[in-house]
């Protein structure tokens, strides 16, 4: 039987091309349309999947993953349904948050120009299939980096975006003040988290019972929590910031101090592709060694000429030609600082204190300011 | 002599190539053969592929701890169950809603049926309206209605409403009293059986009676007295051990008692509601089917309106309803999967969704999703097609 050469159409396949990022924009205002589409889409990426997996061989003889996205001209990304911060549209219609700017760094280091990249809406439960079947390029969805999802999915973790960890919000006048005095609530979440399996385990550990609801999207958590149909509801903490902005009066909620889960959430990348691992991968670092050495997107062109320090040069790629092991221009790092900026930049401009999510830096910021972020150098 | 055995002349001298059974026959095998070879192909390509891409593949995750809480689970299960158990559980929340559901739907599309032929303008107004609204509708949408909308307007459980200090209704669903059996609660358990196992065989036996004598018996009257008056006897019998635990708000929600969930409820109702606008349409096509003659020979037999209803039409119009009847019980069964919408924990929530993403086996557990729907499809419609030829007309 002839393989993936005779079916490399189907392995690309055209039938689930992405969704322009406009249209999908306009249709989160119409939740009944999208769920269905949701529903769809999810029957359709599991056919895709097996449909990829039954006609063709991975591997050898098909386009690199980097090939494919340069002759297509953009980055497919895989982001949330709309996380405040993370990923959501604007009043402009347009992407905005972390996880979009993190593919738009990407999609600047490939093609020097970060609006070459088309988003796709993934329910939590629909976005690894989505990445196995090749329907999108990378997984960008603040997603947390566990075992089974690295070793067991076909996947690659590349690094960590944002540390975070799971909390509870709950009303004010619910007068409590810690989750330990939560034995007995309803609690809502969205299913196909890691959240719903640390949710069982804190309360087990602690001999509390609870009650979970568990919907398919965020929206859905966040309505049902507003209309009163539980008293807690549970997810990392800055999507907490993020969703309490949705609620009718933000102000009446408050989220509980305990963390109970480690959260390192990050960009995903389908097994098989070491090339597009590896830039996905610097990707982050370039834009975490641009903070440290205090190359941002206002000073870059002054930097690239007149540096001396040969760090900077190095991640400018004014000296070495690091891009060309990548499979991209040696001026991938300048490209990604000048069209996005470092991760300071990006962080404080999506979640940082001066936004409606207000999240300071804590275990975010770099290693030497009193933080865990902390990026291999490029030499 | 026929043209078709070719100039080589007679029948028997026609070569094993040329006879149309073998070449029917062979052909088909061919095809056999190549339907076979795809999907063996198929299934083995897939196999290799999930292999070299490392992505987890077989049904031992089953037995896997699944680590996650369900809120409606009708047989025992904690987080410390497997995936396996989960999948019951998930399955009999969908055959929950799916028996429940076509059981309230049948009523209420009989009663909108009948109604729509009435000669009364209101009920005939008013069930058209229910039809043309509820039909017109897309079932999602219903669904998000009666759990949003209806939800949002109930009231916390502190503020709970409450019915006779039994029952209390709110936003975190009907909260019933649970009975309790003591001592001897057996006995009553057994009194009520022996109470409609006599009924139907009073009824019977009326019936034969009838047949032979003309006369008929006071069949309701006694029915009544046997149902309430042999369990009644039994619980002074044995000093009534049945009680209930009234349930009791402790905390954020309420202690004892059993609890519907109201995501039970606004997904049974909508889909009942739902589909009962169809039903109606196909009684209502059921009854007009039947021609006017059978009714006024009926009325000139001196059957009443009722009688003539119960006795002469719907029976006949049993076989024209029947068959779009059973795909509508079908079509419930599959619009329950849009449980997800409201997270209702039913085999598409609980199964192809959180359990799906632990596992991450994609292809195994959607294989497995769909071969339950397609079962319990199938069964549904192995019932109705036997019942279907119990009611068909049956020539003399």
């Amino acid at each position: 039987m002839t393989r993936c050469r005779k079916f490399s159409a189907a392995c690309e396949l055209p039938f689930l091309s992405p969704v322009p990022s406009r249209t999908v924009a306009a249709e989160t205002s119409a939740p009944i349309r999208m769920k269905k589409a949701a529903i769809m889409k999810r029957l359709l990426s599991t056919f895709a999947l097996a449909g990829a997996m039954g006609l063709c061989a991975f591997g050898a003889q098909a386009a690199t993953k980097l090939e494919q996205v340069k002759s297509k001209g953009f980055v497919q990304c895989g982001v949330s349904q709309g996380l405040p911060g993370f990923s959501n549209p604007n009043d402009k219609g347009e992407w905005s948050g972390l996880d979009v700017e993190f593919c738009r760094a990407v999609a600047a280091a490939i093609f020097g120009d970060a609006t070459k990249v088309k988003f796709t809406p993934l329910s939590a439960k629909d976005r690894f299939t989505a990445l196995q079947s090749g329907d999108i390029d990378i997984l960008s969805r603040n997603t947390t980096w566990t075992i089974t999802r690295d070793t067991s999915l076909g996947l690659n973790f590349t690094g960590v975006t944002y540390y975070d960890g799971q909390g509870f919000m709950i009303r004010k006048d619910k007068k409590v003040n810690s989750a330990l005095e939560l034995s007995g609530a309803s609690v809502c979440t969205q299913t196909g988290t890691t959240t719903e399996q640390n949710l069982a385990d804190y309360f087990r550990a602690n001999n509390m019972t609870y009650e979970v609801i568990a919907f398919a999207t965020n929206d859905e958590v966040v309505k049902a929590y507003d209309a009163g149909r539980c008293d807690v509801l549970t997810t990392d903490r800055s999507g907490l910031a993020g969703e309490r902005l949705k609620l009718t009066n933000p102000d009446d909620h408050v989220v509980l101090p305990e963390i109970i889960s480690k959260e390192p959430l990050g960009p995903v990348v389908a097994h098989g592709d070491d090339q597009w691992f590896d830039i996905v991968k610097w990707v982050l670092f370039a834009q975490l060694n641009a903070e440290e050495l205090g190359v941002n997107s206002k000073n870059v062109d002054d930097q690239l000429k007149n540096a001396t320090n040969p760090e900077i040069k190095r991640l400018l790629g004014t000296e070495g030609k690091y891009g060309e092991g990548m499979g991209i221009g040696n001026d991938w790092g300048y490209l990604i600082i000048k069209n996005v900026g470092n991760y300071a930049e990006m962080y404080d401009r999506t979640v940082g204190p001066d936004t409606p999510l207000k999240l300071s830096r804590g275990l975010n910021a770099l290693w030497n300011k009193g933080g865990i972020q902390y990026a291999p150098p490029i030499r | 002599m026929t043209d078709l055995a070719g100039p080589a002349g007679g029948h028997e001298k026609t070569t094993f190539i040329n006879d149309p059974k073998v070449r029917s026959i062979g052909l088909q095998l061919v095809a056999l053969i190549v339907v076979i070879f795809l999907g063996w192909s198929f299934a083995e390509n897939a196999r290799d592929n999930l292999a070299a891409q490392k992505i987890a593949t077989g049904f031992g995750f089953l037995d896997n701890t699944a680590g996650f809480g369900i809120n409606q689970t009708l047989i025992p299960y904690s987080e410390t169950s497997t995936y396996g158990r989960a999948f019951i559980v998930g399955l009999l929340n969908t055959i929950l809603v799916a028996v429940v559901g076509i059981f309230i739907a049948t009523i209420i599309g009989f009663l909108v049926g009948i109604g729509r032929l009435s000669k009364n303008f209101m009920v005939r107004t008013i069930s058209t309206v229910y039809v043309e609204v509820l039909r017109n509708l897309p079932p999602l949408f219903q669904i998000l209605f009666w759990y949003l909308a209806v939800l949002s307007a109930m009231p916390g459980p502190r503020n709970s409403i409450s019915v006779f200090g039994e029952i209390f209704i709110s936003n975190r669903g009907i909260i019933i009293p649970r009975p309790l059996f003591g001592e001897g609660a057996g006995i009553v358990v057994w009194a009520i059986g022996l109470a409609i196992l006599g009924v139907i065989l009073f009824r019977h036996w009326a019936a034969s009676r009838q047949e032979e004598t003309g006369r008929r018996l006071p069949v309701l009257w006694v029915s009544l007295c046997v149902l309430i008056g042999l369990p009644l006897a039994a619980m002074i019998a044995t000093g009534f051990p049945i009680s209930f635990e009234v349930p009791e708000l402790k905390g954020f929600n309420f202690v004892g008692g059993v609890r519907v969930i109201p995501e039970f409820v606004a997904l049974t109702l909508a889909l009942a509601t739902y589909t009962a606008a169809f039903i109606a349409e196909n009684v209502r096509a059921g009854i007009q089917s039947v021609s006017h003659g059978q009714t006024e020979a009926a009325h000139s037999l001196g059957l009443r309106h009722g009688q003539t209803l119960r006795l002469v039409v719907i029976p006949q119009a049993m076989r024209v309803i029947i068959p779009p009847l059973t795909s509508q019980y079908l079509n419930l069964t599959k619009n329950s999967s849009l449980a997800v919408g409201i997270g209702y924990p039913d085999l598409v929530a609980v199964f192809a969704g959180t359990s799906l993403n632990q596992t991450g086996q994609a292809i195994e557990i959607i294989a497995i999703t769909m071969g339950v729907y397609l079962l319990l499809s199938i069964i549904t419609a192995i019932i109705m097609n036997a019942y279907n030829k119990r009611v068909a007309l049956v020539e003399r």
